[in-house]
């Protein structure tokens, strides 16, 4: 299992250290929010579901679209702005998805998947599918409208549904202090009626373990559940670099999480045979992603026009 | 203080001259624009009579605005997501939270819906909030509060209360900004009685827009365009207003009217240039102010030119653009031949490769060649060739 873990976490460092090292050449014609450091909350949430459970997620997006199986070549085509991409070169870094892997997309606006991951919750419950629905968001979507009604609804409903709240203490360059009078977001999903938990250190093992708790207890019909992943995000807001010259947040601040670096941690875990060779075939993975996507071409002229509407049925 | 009673600007029925280009008129050295000018007096109007030299940025330009209205009245407040952050809206509110204090300038936790209601709150107890949005797409998390309470409350209140607000928010464009981070939605507001709607394209008019915005009653929608943050054109040091229900011609021209709303203002004087070099003389129009819209002042052109295309910095169906081809239509109809056009966004969402993001929207080029084939009433395929001082900006990321 940590090999699996390790892979998918080393992957996904991996190709946003590329997607950011890409940057320069301006093949990249689109905002990126990397997801360097936050890793492991999607890993370990991720490797608690089944492949037909569905995740909504955000515009900080590439580690939940790779860990839940989106396929990276499409993934970096999009980036690339490609007709292969995953939405043709039409959505972009921000707007990843994989309906086959489970990924149902992710908007640009703070907080609006939140309901919609319910409401696919709710067909699900109607039709008494066995799949589950994982929500995930950062600490401020829990600060729009829509995160208190979508968890209303989720409760009074018993939806299959898991939230993932990705705390890394800021949006964009404001610490959640500035942001809540009560930092506990926890405390909130408890009072709309769900089972809450926080998870402090943005250990993989840890957010493997208790994400299969909560999952089999939310596919049992126990209804919903809330998780808030303590994590903290490396990189800048958007873009490729780091950003702390701008004095909103001190390296030191940062340093403790670089220290327990999840991908050295799972690293150590492994025979080292194995993780050169994984690591090895995740290279050739990424380098070919890359390749595909600076081979493949810009959609033509005609595609302006066309997923407007989806062609009428019969 | 009950400010917002002190400070009404004068009554909105004033006759509006035709257009403020000429007597007050000041032409920037290397520019086709010509500027209007108004003075800082909120009840009467004077020139301002020294040369202006001062070049300012169009954020720098909104930022002295802010920081005027601020400075001259205690009651204006800014805030909204950011406004206090390091990158200070791209710098539109620099220094302004360390000058005037964290009661005046706050940065405010992401709730779009309840900070707009709150902000109406403020306004109705005598505040002149700003509120601030760095993109437009994030003013539909704010409809219900700014569609059924800002714009309606002085009406459904039989005019016992008013709600000064200014809501100030970005259009997106490029670099993958994509189908959520890229609409000009703006008609939206147009659509509503109770709301005005500014959508400054200069330095110069984002000051005094600004200004005139702030010391307005009602609520008002500041429309700005990311790319326009990057121009600079002359700016007086002085205070100014550029006031509700006057456009600007900003070009003279006989042959075709061409109205470019926003952005699209720049994209419209690039096609001008590029006309010339077919023979076609184009007046270019900036309405300025969308709501109230100073439709005299675009007639009036059509009328000599029986020409119009408008462009619009958003969907055409209907946008801004459609509004003002109607009026100008029922205005004219029976008393000149004329041929109208429409140009916008493409009717699709927003695509972020750069390939199709090129065919999304119109430029100096494509509305060259709409206007010349309106002008001879055939599709004649000139399109001009690219001139590389005409060139779109070139925006780079990552945002
Ligand atoms: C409704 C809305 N308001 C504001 C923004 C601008 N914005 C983009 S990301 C962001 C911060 C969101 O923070 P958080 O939810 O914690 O996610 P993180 O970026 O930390 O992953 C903000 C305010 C937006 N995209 N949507
Ligand atoms: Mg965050």
């Amino acid at each position: 299992m940590h090999e699996q873990l390790y892979r998918s976490l080393y992957r996904i460092r991996r190709v946003e250290e590329h997607a950011a090292r890409a940057y320069p050449s301006d093949k990249i014609k689109s905002p990126v929010h990397l997801s360097i450091g936050q890793e492991a909350v999607s890993v370990g949430v991720c490797a608690a579901l089944e492949p037909n459970d569905v995740v909504f997620g955000t515009y900080r997006g590439h580690a939940l679209y790779l860990a839940k199986g989106g396929d990276l070549k499409q993934m970096i085509a999009e980036l690339y702005g490609k007709v292969t991409g995953c939405a043709r070169g039409k959505g972009g870094s921000m707007h990843l998805i994989d309906p086959e892997a489970g990924v149902m997309g992710a908007s640009a606006v703070v907080g609006t998947t939140i309901a919609n991951a319910v409401g696919y919750a709710y067909a699900l419950k109607l039709r008494r599918e066995p799949a589950i629905v994982a929500s995930f968001f950062g600490d401020g979507a829990t600060e729009e409208g829509v995160f208190a009604e979508s968890l209303n609804f989720a409760v009074l409903k018993q939806l299959p549904i898991l939230f993932v709240c990705e705390n890394n203490q800021y949006a964009i360059h404001t610490h959640q202090r500035q942001r809540q009078g009560r930092p506990d977001i926890c405390a909130r999903a408890r009072a709309l009626g769900m089972p809450a938990e926080c998870i402090e250190n943005n250990e993989l093992l840890n957010l493997v373990e208790r994400g299969k708790q909560v999952v089999g207890r939310i596919r049992s019909g126990l209804g919903p559940h809330f998780m808030e992943a303590m994590t903290y995000r490396w990189q800048e807001h958007v873009g490729p670099g780091a950003d702390f010259h701008l004095g909103y947040r001190t390296e030191d601040e940062a340093q403790p999480w670089k220290d327990s670096d999840q991908v050295h941690r799972l690293a150590d875990l492994i025979d080292p045979v194995r993780r050169t060779e994984i690591e090895t075939e995740v290279e050739e993975e990424i380098a070919a992603a890359f390749d595909f996507a600076e081979s493949s071409p810009f959609p033509s002229p005609a595609e302006l026009h066309e997923h407007v509407f989806q062609e009428v049925c019969a | 203080m009950t400010a917002s009673r002190t400070t009404r600007p004068a009554r909105q029925s004033r006759a509006l001259p035709k257009s403020v280009a000429g007597a007050e008129a000041l032409r920037s050295p290397g520019e086709a624009n010509v500027w209007g000018f108004e003075d800082s007096a909120p009840a009467k109007q004077s020139e301002i009579s020294r040369p202006v030299t001062r070049t300012l940025s169009y954020v720098e330009a909104l930022r002295e605005a802010t920081d005027f209205e601020m400075a001259r009245h205690e009651s204006v407040v800014v805030f909204g997501l950011d406004v206090d952050d390091p990158k200070a809206i791209q710098g539109t509110t620099r220094g302004l939270a360390e000058k005037y204090g964290p009661e005046r300038v706050f940065g405010t936790p992401l709730s779009e819906d309840a900070m707009t209601g709150a902000a109406i709150g403020m306004a109705l107890a005598g505040l002149r909030p700003i509120h601030v949005h760095i993109r437009m797409d994030f003013l539909m998390l704010a409809m219900n509060q700014l569609v059924n309470v800002a714009a309606k409350c002085h009406y459904m209140y039989g005019g016992r209360v008013h709600v000064p607000l200014v809501v100030r928010a970005m259009i997106g464009k490029s670099w993958g900004q994509g189908a959520q981070h890229s609409q000009g939605l703006y008609s939206f507001f147009m659509h509503v009685p109770g709301f005005k709607v500014v959508a400054p394209a200069t330095p110069y008019d984002a000051k005094g827009c600004l200004a005139a915005a702030v010391r307005d009653d009602n609520p008002v929608l500041y429309v700005e365009h990311r790319h326009l943050h990057f121009t600079h054109g002359l700016v007086p040091e002085e205070s100014y207003l550029v006031r509700p229900g006057k456009a600007r011609i900003t070009a003279h021209g006989s042959d075709i009217t061409l109205v470019g709303i926003s952005a699209m203002q720049t994209e419209c004087l690039a096609a001008r240039h590029y006309l010339t070099t077919a023979g076609i003389d184009a007046e270019v129009i900036d309405p300025i102010w969308l709501s109230p819209l100073d439709i005299d002042t675009i007639a009036d052109s059509v009328e000599r030119t029986g020409r119009l295309l408008v462009v619009d910095n958003g969907w055409i169906a209907c946008g801004a653009g459609s509004e003002i081809v109607a009026a100008i239509a029922e205005r004219l109809m029976g008393v000149r031949d004329l041929r109208v056009q429409r140009m916008g966004f493409a009717p699709v969402t927003c695509p972020t490769t750069r390939c199709l993001e090129d065919l999304f929207y119109p430029n100096g080029r494509t509305i060259a060649a709409a206007a010349r084939d309106l002008v001879e009433g055939t599709k004649t395929g000139w399109v001009p060739d690219e001139e590389p001082k005409l060139a779109k900006l070139e925006f780079k990321g990552p945002f």
